[in-house]
């Protein structure tokens, strides 16, 4: 749960290169954002441009080459655990239980595997897996399994969720089926998200705050605030502020896959 | 989303990759086994074979059957021998994959050795080993062990090695230790191939048994099958028992390990033939 005050997290000039054999890549020449607790802030920019660089930054994967992250307000060296994350596929472990795949964040921090249990249940009773509890995941439909892999991803009550394209892999309909329920499960739970998307309905959807990343070394080509109200349903997306903000973005993303490259060289920006 | 909910309860999960009829994935191997003994009948009673060159089926399963109470014991010893062969190849195999995968000097230093290891003619080692230790079965089992070791560790680091990189990163992000990594992610991962590895070793084992057992032994079925050979008059018949019943224990042990890899891998789907 989220604390009230201050930023839950702030990313302050953040770059990252990475050296190997062949040279080096720079992916991300300088980010900045931030997150007040219970918001949902998204990146979106251009395929490839280090938006998940950006996230494993900050979740402790990697270190940056320059600039300062903060969790709950404070910079600390080693971020591993500090924050919660959804890695782009849905990484379930075939080989645990649905719900022990979404205890595994308690367990290994020392939860016995019983009271671990106890406690996600009702968690998954409550968002729609409570049938699908004892489940391998191979049973479960790509909708299904990334409810597993959210429930996981807040099962230990993180004070920062990281999702990177959660939804990427998912056919339309049952992506828009997710997106309701995410926006459901962040009212119940106030859970602060950073969301990684390239899909631009999507992040309006979502989001209280979109950050515009440009195309790669990635840097922050705009930032836009979603004020509308909330919760949000599935009706909204007909609304013609919904539409405008969805225009908007769809016009900062373009500006800024362009300013970075050059019209010529541009990759069409995703839609 | 309500339909989906009664997808977990039978095993119409999948459609279409339930298990195939029994009778269709035997009955083609039986019926080309059945035609080739017919053959060998066949041709053993139009040639009138001496049963000292090439015995008929039916002599063959007459007379291994007279003689149980012989090869019995043989089978039983060898059959130990070539179970505690590769029990021990794997106690050996999975803790020195562990280690390769674990450390870069493990890895630079060991593996180079252990595939060097297979350049050795085992066959031509059985000698030594009874020469130091003499024709119990206690070499038997270490020869058994040094054959077929080597698949299953092969087997293991590529398994171990094969880990989900995001499965991997996920626990990294929940402070897992290395421990944690190896036997929550990276051990599970391997299993699948660790049983390759041990399903290529068993197909090895009674094999590599017999041929220690031809150098040096006191029991066993190496020892039987000399014995018949080399009787007067050759016992042919009993050799091709003895042999016989090698590859029906092989077959059976093959199949044993199968059930083990299913009962240690209970979250696979039911969809390989
Ligand atoms: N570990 C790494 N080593 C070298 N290059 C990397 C590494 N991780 C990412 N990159 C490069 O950084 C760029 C951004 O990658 P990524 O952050 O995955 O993009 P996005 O998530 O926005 O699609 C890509 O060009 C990618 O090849
Ligand atoms: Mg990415």
């Amino acid at each position: 749960m989220s604390t009230g005050t201050g930023t839950a997290l702030e990313v302050v000039g953040l770059a990252k290169s990475f050296t190997s054999d062949q040279g080096t890549v720079q992916a991300v020449r300088r980010v900045d954002m931030s997150a007040r607790p219970g918001e949902l802030v998204t990146l979106i920019g251009p395929s490839g441009c280090g938006k998940s660089t950006v996230f494993n930054v900050v979740a402790g994967l990697e270190q940056p080459s320059a600039g300062e992250v903060r969790i709950g307000g404070s910079v600390v060296a080693d971020r591993l655990g500090a924050s919660a994350y959804m890695p782009q596929r849905d990484a379930l472990l075939p080989w645990r239980r649905v719900i022990d795949n979404v205890t595994l964040p308690l367990v290994l921090a020392g939860s016995s595997p019983a009271a671990a249990r106890r406690q996600v249940e009702p968690l998954l009773r409550r968002f729609g897996l409570g049938d699908f509890a004892r489940a391998w995941p191979w049973q479960l439909s790509g909708g299904m399994r990334h409810r597993a892999a959210f429930l996981r991803t807040v099962a230990a009550e993180p004070g920062l969720a990281l999702l990177d394209e959660p939804f990427g892999a998912l056919d339309g309909i049952t992506r828009a089926d997710l997106q309701q329920w995410l926006s459901a499960v962040r009212a119940e739970l106030g859970t602060t998200v950073g969301l990684v998307t390239h899909d631009v309905a999507e992040a309006v959807f979502l989001s209280d705050v979109v950050v515009v990343l440009t195309a790669r070394p990635a840097e922050v080509a705009a930032v836009l605030e979603v004020d509308l109200p909330r919760p949000r349903e599935a009706e909204d997306r007909e609304r013609a502020s919904f539409g405008d903000l969805e225009r908007r973005l769809r016009h900062l993303l373009r500006e800024a896959s362009w300013a970075s490259v050059g019209p010529g060289a541009a990759e069409r920006p995703p839609d | 989303m309500k339909a989906g909910l009664s997808l977990v309860a039978g095993e119409s999960v999948v459609p279409g990759v339930g298990r195939r009829p029994g009778a269709r994935r035997w009955l083609p191997p039986a019926l080309v086994l059945i035609a080739a003994v017919g053959l060998w009948q066949l041709v053993t009673v139009v040639f009138g074979t001496s049963p000292t060159i090439l015995p008929g089926p039916a002599l063959v399963v007459v007379s291994t059957w007279a003689d149980r109470a012989d090869l019995a014991p043989a089978l039983a010893t060898t059959t130990v021998e070539a179970v505690a062969g590769l029990a021990l190849a794997v106690a050996v195999a999975v803790p020195l994959a562990i280690s390769i995968d674990w450390s870069r000097t493990a890895r630079a230093g060991v593996y180079p050795l252990v595939v060097a290891s297979q350049t050795v003619p085992v066959i031509a080692l059985a000698p030594l080993v009874v020469i130091w230790f003499g024709f119990g079965e206690g070499p038997k089992i270490g020869l058994v062990a040094l054959f077929s070791f080597f698949p299953i560790v092969v087997g293991a680091v590529q398994g171990l090695a094969s880990a989900d990189r995001d499965a991997v990163d996920l626990l990294r992000t929940m402070r897992a230790s290395r421990w944690q990594l190896l036997w929550r992610v990276r051990w599970p991962s391997a299993l699948p191939q660790c049983f390759t590895g041990l399903k290529i070793s068993v197909t090895y084992a009674y094999t590599s048994a017999i041929v220690a057992e031809y150098v040096g032994a006191t029991q066993g079925l190496g020892v039987y099958m000399n014995a018949a050979s080399q009787a007067a008059p050759r016992r042919t018949d009993l050799v091709f028992g003895a042999t016989g019943a090698t590859a029906l224990a092989t077959v059976a042990l093959f199949l044993l390990v199968g059930l083990a890899e299913r009962l240690a891998m209970p979250w696979r789907p039911p969809s390989r033939s």
